[in-house]
């Protein structure tokens, strides 16, 4: 399953550019793994070693704020990717 | 003085390199521009490649290296991280890679990095993958030995290869104290005796102290020096007691501060830019008149070196990694950068100094590479 996923600036480097980018994945973590298969690296600058979403980022699936990685994704979904604000 | 520099800062790389004939210097970069870079250190086994230990204010925390002397950079495959931690244990995360230091020159490719929380880890292919170190990692005490965790984290730093023997490691937590490995880092004990720590409720604590910065010198070995919290200190193994050598430093300023640098082929000689660490730690240069201080006697005398320095109202802090010396013959040169973007250069060991940029943002980090 396929679904959409939207890159933030900070993390295009990875994505060559790109803005949005397809990702395969039932679940968010799936999406994550699927990511990283493309983009060496990007998901540990997302997730941490403990699996825990890092502080200063937000995952939705449309519009809804992800709490837990196994959160169902269909494959008209969109993952946004949202860099929390962090200071100067 | 004809060495290149890599200032890391709190938003990107740059690199000074001397100008034509000697005369000024050259700045260029920024690399990285926005992310924090805590360290960029060069692989004297490797001189081309060189491991730098970055993050910005919403990513993880990761490593990069250069193959070419910094022209490019790839990302570390596997940046360090701690094991995944298992039911009912603390589940720890790297949230920045402080500190770099190439493995025994014997041991080609092979990297350690301190990490906050304090953490080891060592790479065994020039930086591209990294493991945690469970000897240290997992120790049954480390809890207790970085009990004393600042809101801004523990810091693992200050990690010392033997040049005789690649087994004998010591590591420094600010705060938890100096710890020694003789076995390649499998098993760890404290080195904290005759610190002072007097902001513990024990001051004969065995660990719990504040090392800013402890190295071991590279001609040698056995003679370690230490910047601490709490002072100056000196200890020649086998020794296990720590001499308290910045009592020689004049009262009036004291002998706190981050970073100390040594001559890479006298052990008696050393230098230390002292800090403000009276009442509420401002952690500037002391009554607003910065200045390094030099011992050429193992710390038993120290002679202030302030020529060229702003002579009034610079309240100057130097942080540990930002202070370093080219280790050239005859005459040396040194550097140090402060946070607030200054890099300056001291001739001949510190007798003159001159400011070679400014307007950097936040300096973390200065090193040398050939």
């Amino acid at each position: 399953m396929s679904c959409t996923v939207r890159i933030p600036s900070p993390l295009r480097s990875y994505t060559a550019g790109a803005v949005t980018v397809a990702a395969d994945g039932a679940t968010v973590a799936e999406v994550l793994a699927s990511l990283e298969r493309h983009y060496a690296g990007i998901r540990f600058r997302m997730v941490d070693e403990q699996s825990r979403i890092r502080p200063h980022i937000r995952l939705y699936v449309n519009m809804e704020e992800v709490k837990d990685l196994s959160r169902p994704v269909g494959s008209r979904d969109t993952v946004h990717v949202i860099c929390a604000l962090s200071g100067g | 003085m004809t060495s290149t520099l890599w200032i890391g800062t709190r938003k990107g790389a740059f690199l000074l390199r001397p100008g034509a004939r000697g005369r000024g210097w050259k700045l260029s970069g920024p690399q990285f521009l926005g992310h924090i870079v805590h360290h960029i250190v060069q692989d004297p086994r490797e001189p081309k490649v060189l491991v730098m230990a970055a993050k910005t204010g919403h990513l993880g925390p990761t490593v990069f290296r250069s193959a070419d002397r910094g022209r490019t950079w790839r990302e570390a495959v596997q940046p360090p991280a701690f094991r995944k931690a298992g039911d009912a244990e603390e589940a720890r995360a790297v949230q920045k890679v402080f500190w770099l230091t190439p493995g025994h020159s014997s041991e080609r490719g092979t990297w350690y990095a301190g990490s906050s929380p304090a953490g080891l880890f060592r790479s065994e292919d020039g930086g591209e993958r990294w493991q945690p170190v469970g000897g240290f990692n997992d120790h049954p005490q480390r809890p207790q030995w970085a009990a004393a965790a600042t809101p801004d984290g523990d810091l693992l730093h200050s990690i010392n290869v033997d040049p005789r023997d690649p087994r004998h490691l010591y590591l420094a937590i600010s705060p938890g104290g100096v710890f020694e490995s003789t076995d390649g880092g499998a098993g760890w004990a404290p080195l904290n005796e005759g610190c002072a720590a007097d902001f513990l409720p024990d001051p004969d604590a065995p660990y719990g102290h504040d090392p800013h910065c402890v190295v071991v010198h590279p001609s040698a070995p056995d003679r370690l020096y230490q910047q601490n919290h709490c002072g100056i200190y000196r200890l020649d193994r086998p020794e296990r007691r720590w001499q308290r050598i910045g009592d020689a430093m004049p009262r009036k300023v004291g002998d706190i501060g981050f970073p100390i640098v040594l001559h890479p082929r006298d052990p008696l000689t050393a230098w230390v830019h002292p800090m403000d660490g009276q009442t509420v730690w401002p952690r500037t240069s002391i009554a607003g008149r910065p200045a390094v201080y030099r011992t050429s006697d193992g710390g038993r005398s120290w002679r202030r070196l302030d020529r060229g320095l702003p002579p009034s109202q610079a309240w100057l802090t130097v942080l540990r990694q930002a202070m370093c010396s080219d280790g050239r013959a005859p005459r040396l040169g040194l550097y140090f950068g402060t946070t607030g973007g200054e890099v300056w250069a001291g001739a001949n060991g510190g007798e003159s100094w001159r400011c070679i940029a400014r307007h950097l943002p936040e300096i973390y980090s200065v090193t040398c590479a050939a």
